[in-house]
C-alpha cells in the first residue's frame, strides 16, 4: 500500500526520530512510504492564533503537496485533524474546497491508519515497562480518535499499560497558548504531571508530540523521572 | 455592577497572576467543578440517549432563534392577555430606566431579588441604589457576595464558587455580628433568619428567566432554595428581567431544556423548584403579585443573530462549558473580568461589550474543545473562540506585543516559503545553541521565554527528519 507521511513541522524540526520510528513501523507493516517534499506545516500555529488570512497560502500549499497521495498519514491526531478541518474553511472555494474534501478523506492519524486501514490490530512489537497514555483533545475530542492506540498499546510484549486518571483532562499544551499564556499552561500541566505520577508508570506516551513535549518539558524542569515516548517509538520497538 | 466587574480594571495577565496564586480559590474551584462533573456524568449515563438529548437541546433553541420574532411577538402579547405588562429594553439604560419607573411609581424603598444574570449585566442593582432603594438578594450565594462588598460572582450557576465555607463564615462574622459555625446548615439558617424579614417587607420583587413559553406568556425560573417562590409571591409588585433570546415555544420545549439545564448545571435530575409565573394574582388567588412586568433585555443580542456568532444565543446558562474548562479551573472566574466567565463567557462577553477592552480573553483557551463536547445545546464554543482570534487580529490589536506579531507573520511566511522554511529549519539548531544546556532550551528568549519560564523545550534535530528520509530513499518523490 502507497502512504504519504505527512511528518508535521514539528517532528520535522525537533523531533526527526518520531518520523523515523513512523517510517519504519510503516514500512515493516508493508507500507510504501513517500515523503512529498513540498509539505512543511498544517498552519494549525498561525491559523489558532488568529492569523487565518495569513495561514491560507501554507494550507493551500498542503492540499497541493498531498494532492497526488493515495493515503496521508502522520504521527499527530491534532496536525491530522487540521487537515480535515480544510474542508470547513476552505468550503466556499471552488478550487481548493473540493480538493480539501479529497484530502480529508485520505487523511490518517498513524494509528488510526493501522488499525482502521491496515486492519492490523497487533504490529508485533516488544516494549518492556509500565506504561501510560495520555489522549490528546484534538486527536479524541475533535479527529475522534479514541480506541485505536490503546488497542495497538495493549497488544505490545512485556508492556503493562496503566491507564492515566483523568486522562481526557487538556495536558495545557494547546499550541500557541504554551507561549502566550504560560502561566496558566504551568498549572494546567503541573496536575496533568501529579496524574502521571500516580499512575507509576515509567513511560508516558501519546499520539502528538506537542503535547508530549509540553508534559516532558515540565517534568524534566520539575525533576519527575518518567519518560515522554511518542507511540510510534514503542510500536517500532522489536 | 455590569456586564464588566471590578477586576477588569487590571490587564488580563495581571489578573490571572492575582488569582493563579490563590491556592483557596484554586482548591475550591476545583473540589467543586469535580463534584459536579462527577455526578453529572453518572446522570446522564443513567439518562440515555445523551447525544439525542443534545441534538433535540440544539434543535429547539435553533428554531426559536430562527423564529426568535415570532416567538417574542406571541409571549409579549400572552403576557398582555394575562395582565402583565412587557417592556422591550434596547440596551441596559432603557432597561434601568423602566425598571426605575416601575419602581418610583410604586414609591417603593426595599427591593428583593431572586438569581438573575442580565440584571447583573445590565448592572440594575447598582441603578435602583443610586435612587435610594434597598437591594437584597435572595439566593444565598448572590447574598453573600453582596454582603462581602459587593464581590463578583465568579460562575454563573454558583456565584460562590470561589470561596469555600470558612470564607462564607467570616463575611457573616463581619457583616451580621455571626457567632456560629461554618456548617452549611448553620450559615443557611442564619441568611435565612434575615432574609425572611426582608421578603416580608420588599415592596417590589425582580426575578430572573430560564426560560419564557411563549404559548402561554408564562416565565420559568429553576432554584433550590424557594426563594423565587417568595419573591414572586410576597411584594405586590414583581419585575421579571429576560434577556431576549430566553424563548421557548410550549411548555413541553421547556421540559426538555430544563432538563438538559438541571442536569448540565449543577448534576440534578431537576431542582428543588422549578418556578413558572403567569402574569399577575388572578380573582379568588390567595399570593401572587397584584403587577407583574417583563423587561426583555436586547442589550447586544439583536446584533448577533444572523451573524456567524448565532449559536452563542442558542446558550442556557448551565455552565458545563465552565465547569469543564482547564483554563478557568486554574484561574477562576474573577480573572475573566466579565460576569460571564469560562468559554460562554469569552464567546458572549466581546460580543455584548465590544473587543476594545476584551481582546485578551479569545486566548485564555488551550481550544481542547471539552467546552463543544459538553454543552448541552452543542454550541460549537472552541471554535467560536478562535473566530474572535481572528476577529482580534483583523481589527489591529493594540495589546498584542510587537514581537508576536511579528513571530505569527514570519511563521505564516515561513510555512508558505520553502525556500525560507529550509534556510531557517537549517539553521534552527546552531541558533538555539545560546539558550541551550544539556540538550534542551532551558532559558528561551522572547515568545519562548514563557515556555522556557516553567518548561524545557528540546532543542532541533541537527538533521530534520526530510533530510534523513532523502538518504533513506536515496530521493524523495
Amino acid at each position: 500500500m502507497k502512504v504519504s507521511l505527512f511528518s508535521t513541522c514539528l517532528v520535522d524540526m525537533i523531533q526527526a526520530d518520531i518520523g523515523i520510528a513512523t517510517v519504519e513501523l510503516l514500512e515493516r507493516l508493508g507500507c510504501d512510504v513517500d515523503f512529498p517534499e513540498g509539505q512543511i506545516c498544517c498552519g494549525q500555529p498561525t491559523f489558532n492564533s488568529g492569523y487565518l488570512k495569513q495561514t491560507i497560502p501554507a494550507m493551500k500549499r498542503m492540499i497541493d503537496a498531498f494532492e497526488k497521495s493515495e493515503y496521508v498519514v502522520s504521527p499527530s491526531g491534532s496536525c491530522t485533524y487540521m487537515l480535515h478541518e480544510y474542508q470547513e474553511i476552505f468550503k466556499d472555494d471552488p478550487v481548493y474546497g473540493p480538493k480539501a474534501k479529497v484530502l480529508a478523506e485520505k487523511s490518517y492519524e498513524l494509528t488510526q491508519f493501522i488499525v482502521e486501514v491496515l486492519g492490523i490490530e497487533d504490529v508485533g512489537a516488544n516494549f518492556k515497562g509500565k506504561v501510560t497514555y495520555h489522549p490528546s483533545c484534538h486527536m479524541t475530542r475533535l479527529l475522534g480518535v479514541e480506541t485505536p492506540p490503546l488497542t495497538l498499546l495493549k497488544n505490545v510484549k512485556n508492556l503493562e499499560y496503566v491507564e492515566l486518571p483523568y486522562k481526557e483532562y487538556c495536558c495545557g499544551f494547546g499550541g500557541t497558548f504554551s507561549v502566550k499564556m504560560g502561566r496558566i499552561s504551568e498549572k494546567i500541566v503541573d496536575e496533568k504531571v501529579e496524574h502521571v505520577k500516580e499512575t507509576g508508570a515509567e513511560y508516558l506516551t501519546g499520539a502528538d508530540f506537542g503535547c508530549l513535549m509540553n508534559i516532558q518539558g515540565r517534568m524534566e524542569r520539575i525533576g519527575v523521572p518518567v519518560k515522554a515516548v511518542h507511540i510510534a517509538h514503542i510500536l517500532n520497538s522489536r | 455592577m455590569a456586564i464588566k466587574t471590578k477586576f477588569a480594571e487590571d490587564q488580563f495577565k495581571i489578573r490571572v497572576e492575582k488569582k493563579i496564586n490563590d491556592a483557596f480559590m484554586r482548591g475550591a474551584v476545583a473540589n467543586a467543578t469535580d463534584t459536579i462533573n462527577g455526578r453529572k456524568r453518572q446522570l446522564i449515563f443513567e439518562m440515555g440517549n445523551w447525544e439525542d438529548w443534545r441534538s433535540h437541546g440544539e434543535e429547539i433553541r435553533h428554531h426559536v432563534l430562527e423564529n426568535l420574532d415570532y416567538y417574542l411577538f406571541q409571549f409579549s402579547e400572552n403576557v398582555a392577555k394575562n395582565g402583565g405588562h412587557v417592556f422591550f429594553a434596547k440596551d441596559a439604560a432603557e432597561a434601568n430606566r423602566y425598571i426605575k419607573e416601575v419602581v418610583q411609581k410604586k414609591n417603593a424603598k426595599k427591593i428583593i431579588k431572586a438569581k438573575s444574570m442580565v440584571t447583573e449585566e445590565i448592572g440594575m442593582n447598582d441603578s435602583l441604589e443610586e435612587i435610594g432603594c434597598e437591594v437584597v438578594e435572595s439566593d444565598l450565594g448572590e447574598y453573600i457576595l453582596q454582603l462581602d462588598d459587593k464581590d463578583p460572582p465568579s460562575h454563573i450557576v454558583v456565584p460562590t464558587l470561589h470561596k469555600n465555607k470558612d470564607q462564607m463564615r467570616a463575611v457573616f462574622k463581619r457583616k451580621l455580628n455571626y457567632e456560629g459555625t461554618s456548617k452549611p446548615e448553620e450559615l443557611a439558617l442564619m441568611a435565612r433568619k434575615v432574609l425572611r424579614k426582608k421578603f416580608l417587607e420588599a415592596d417590589v420583587g425582580v426575578i430572573g428567566c430560564n426560560f419564557a413559553i411563549a404559548e402561554t406568556g408564562s416565565t420559568t425560573l429553576v432554584t433550590n432554595e424557594g426563594n423565587a417562590d417568595l419573591v414572586a409571591d410576597l411584594p405586590e409588585t414583581l419585575i421579571v428581567c429576560m434577556g431576549m433570546e430566553r424563548i421557548v415555544p410550549t411548555f413541553e420545549e421547556m421540559e426538555v431544556l430544563v432538563g438538559l439545564l438541571t442536569r448540565s448545571a449543577v448534576g440534578q435530575k431537576l431542582t428543588s423548584y422549578v418556578t413558572n409565573l403567569t402574569g399577575p394574582r388572578r380573582e379568588g388567588e390567595v399570593d401572587g403579585p397584584e403587577e407583574f412586568h417583563v423587561v426583555i433585555v436586547d442589550n447586544g443580542r439583536s446584533d448577533i443573530l444572523g451573524t456567524e456568532f448565532q449559536p452563542v444565543l442558542q446558550c442556557i446558562r448551565c455552565a458545563a462549558c465552565i465547569n469543564i474548562c482547564p483554563v478557568y479551573r486554574h484561574i477562576g472566574g474573577h480573572a475573566y473580568g466579565s460576569i460571564y466567565p469560562g468559554p460562554i463567557g469569552i464567546v458572549l462577553t466581546p460580543l455584548l461589550d465590544g473587543y476594545e477592552d476584551n481582546e485578551e480573553l479569545p486566548y485564555a483557551s488551550t481550544l481542547c474543545g471539552a467546552c463543544t463536547e459538553v454543552c448541552p445545546v452543542k454550541i460549537p464554543l472552541h471554535e467560536l473562540i478562535r473566530r474572535h482570534r481572528d476577529i482580534v487580529v483583523e481589527r489591529g490589536s493594540k495589546k498584542a506585543p510587537f514581537m508576536e506579531k511579528m513571530m505569527m507573520k514570519a511563521i505564516s511566511t515561513g510555512i508558505s516559503n520553502p525556500s525560507l522554511y529550509n534556510m531557517a529549519s537549517r539553521m534552527a539548531f546552531s541558533a538555539v545553541k545560546p539558550l541551550t544546556s544539556d540538550g534542551k532550551i532551558t532559558k528561551g528568549i522572547g515568545p519562548l521565554k514563557e515556555w522556557t519560564d516553567s518548561k524545557n523545550l528540546p532543542r532541533p534535530n541537527k538533521e530534520r527528519f526530510r533530510d534523513w528520509f532523502k538518504k533513506h530513499k536515496g530521493g524523495a518523490r
